[in-house]
């Protein structure tokens, strides 16, 4: 009895041959618990070695294994064939990044974001060891714990057509994690972050699509970020008007 | 924190204020002036219309009404153009269509005033 | 603006194309969402031009309001109504995402927020029209 057989549309692009990506199709098993890393891992196990792509936990949490399925962004661990049957399945590089083979793009811009918006507790007073901890109450937990479960992925920056039109726009991740960090009560670095996310590519660029939200694997909500952002920066750019010999903290 | 660095928070702010007001006020005025007077359906006396809008709690009213959602209008057709790929028009068409509201707002007055 | 980077040798970078708002729904309802501002001020220059009549005399708003009954501008109306009702449909599903409403420790959980914002859409939306029509 043969088995039943999916087909996978793989974006194929060498650096160096190719002018362009182009497509190749690979029937692969179609299994009911497989998801379409499994197919990819397939491929390159049993059909061709060559094909490139990024991947590590398998499980959804690391956010390595970004790509396009169909169009739309997803962790291609959590996308199971059977969602998908009877295909056939287009599998691309994670929209709005440069490609540098295959499904691998290249994240130096999204790094370099993200380093930009100082994503670590900021003080102004670092206090001794010997004081103990920084302490927090379940409610203080709760007023930033949905943001901080970024796994920088970034399906959300796939999904931004504002950041596929404005490379220069911070996005979704990296003003989500800046809102995480000035909502934690350890944190005293709001001002310290505010020119980067108040810059004019950065809230101000967003056009409230909301599709970061939607794609995102882990519930984030970036774009509530991004919208509160701008609640918040359009109150200090009054003030900062309205009041400009005062200083906030 | 140096407030000339960026005027997005100002026009983001209108068109928020513009937006609620859009929100709210919009679809009865509409729907009212667009649809049931025309059709028949309600019937207002033009006595009536010009007492009211002479009165100037009305005209501010109406100052609010009209030429704030012009800068509702003016934050979100600059976005479509540029999300329509005009990036790099980001000067001229923020100078168009706050240019435009800014008109608006001045024809507004105008009209207002002269009641 | 853009910082220009210069392109990596090798790479491959994808341009996004202007039509890229018709490749999903939820694109898609975006910029309808976007267009209805223009149905909000093509509305609001047509209120600003009848005040204008009101203030010419009984004529003047009469000729206007027999423009206003043709087919065209039924019909007209009848979709930019559609249009204005999306925006204060998202409008208040934005608010609710957007507008943080404390009660002392707690949130308002955010579908409360957006039924309160009907609840005063529809006061206010009777309220005019009391005010227009019933007092006199």
């Amino acid at each position: 009895m043969t088995e039943e057989t999916i087909t996978l549309e793989v974006t194929r692009y060498r650096p160096g041959h190719d002018r362009e990506p182009r497509t190749e199709s690979f029937s692969v098993p179609y299994r009911k618990d497989w998801v379409v890393l499994d197919a990819l891992n397939h491929i390159k196990d049993r059909v061709d070695g060559s094909l490139t792509y990024r991947w590590s936990c398998r499980m959804g949490v690391c956010g390595s294994c970004g790509m396009m399925v169909n169009g739309v962004p997803k962790l291609t661990c959590s996308a199971f064939l059977r969602d998908y049957h009877p295909g056939p399945i287009r599998v691309e590089p994670l929209a709005n990044f440069p490609v540098i083979r295959d499904l691998v793009v290249a994240l130096d811009d999204f790094m370099e974001k993200l380093r930009r918006v100082k994503p670590w507790l900021i003080r102004e007073t670092e206090r001794p060891v010997s004081e103990g901890e920084y302490r927090q109450t379940p409610a203080q937990l709760d007023a930033y714990k949905q943001f901080s479960m970024c796994i920088n992925c970034m399906l959300c920056y796939a999904a931004c057509p504002v950041y596929g039109l404005e490379p220069a726009f911070l996005g979704p991740a990296a003003i989500a994690l800046a809102y995480r960090y000035n909502l934690d009560s350890r944190d005293e670095g709001y001002r310290v972050r505010e020119p980067i996310v108040s810059d004019s590519v950065g809230v101000w660029e967003c056009t409230f699509v909301g599709e970061c939200s939607v794609v995102c694997p882990k519930g984030v909500d970036p774009a509530a970020a991004i919208q509160r952002s701008k609640v918040a920066g359009a109150k200090d750019w009054a003030m900062s008007v309205l009041m400009p010999w005062g200083g906030r903290k | 924190m140096s407030p000339g660095k960026t005027m997005e928070p100002f026009w983001w702010s209108l068109f928020s204020a513009g937006g609620v007001v859009a929100a709210f006020l919009v679809p009865v005025h509409l729907f009212l002036h667009g649809l049931a007077v025309p059709l028949g359906w309600v019937s207002v006396s033009h006595a009536r219309l010009l007492a009211l809008v002479g009165q100037p709690l009305v005209k501010m009213y109406l100052f609010v009404l009209i030429a704030l959602p012009l800068y509702h209008w003016a934050h979100r057709f600059r976005f479509i153009l540029e999300d329509l790929g005009l990036h790099g028009l980001r000067m001229p068409l923020a100078v168009l269509c706050y240019g435009s509201a800014i008109v608006g707002t001045v024809a507004t007055l105008w009209v207002l005033i002269r009641i | 603006m853009s910082e220009a980077r210069p392109a990596r040798p090798g790479l491959y970078y994808p341009k996004l194309p202007a039509t890229w708002w018709l490749r999903r729904p939820g694109y898609v309802r975006f910029m309808l969402r976007e267009v209805t501002s223009v149905f909000v001020a093509i509305f609001l220059v047509e209120l600003l031009v009848l005040v204008h009549k009101i203030g010419q005399g009984p004529q003047a708003y009469a000729d206007m309001v027999a423009k206003l009954q043709s087919p065209g501008w039924i019909a007209f109306h009848v979709v930019a109504l559609a249009f204005v009702l999306y925006h204060t449909i998202t409008w208040f599903q934005a608010t609710g995402v957007v507008q943080v409403v404390r009660v002392g420790d707690r949130q308002v959980p955010p579908p409360l927020v957006v039924a309160g914002n009907y609840v005063a859409w529809v006061v206010v939306s009777l309220f005019i029209l009391y005010w227009l029509l019933v007092r006199s």
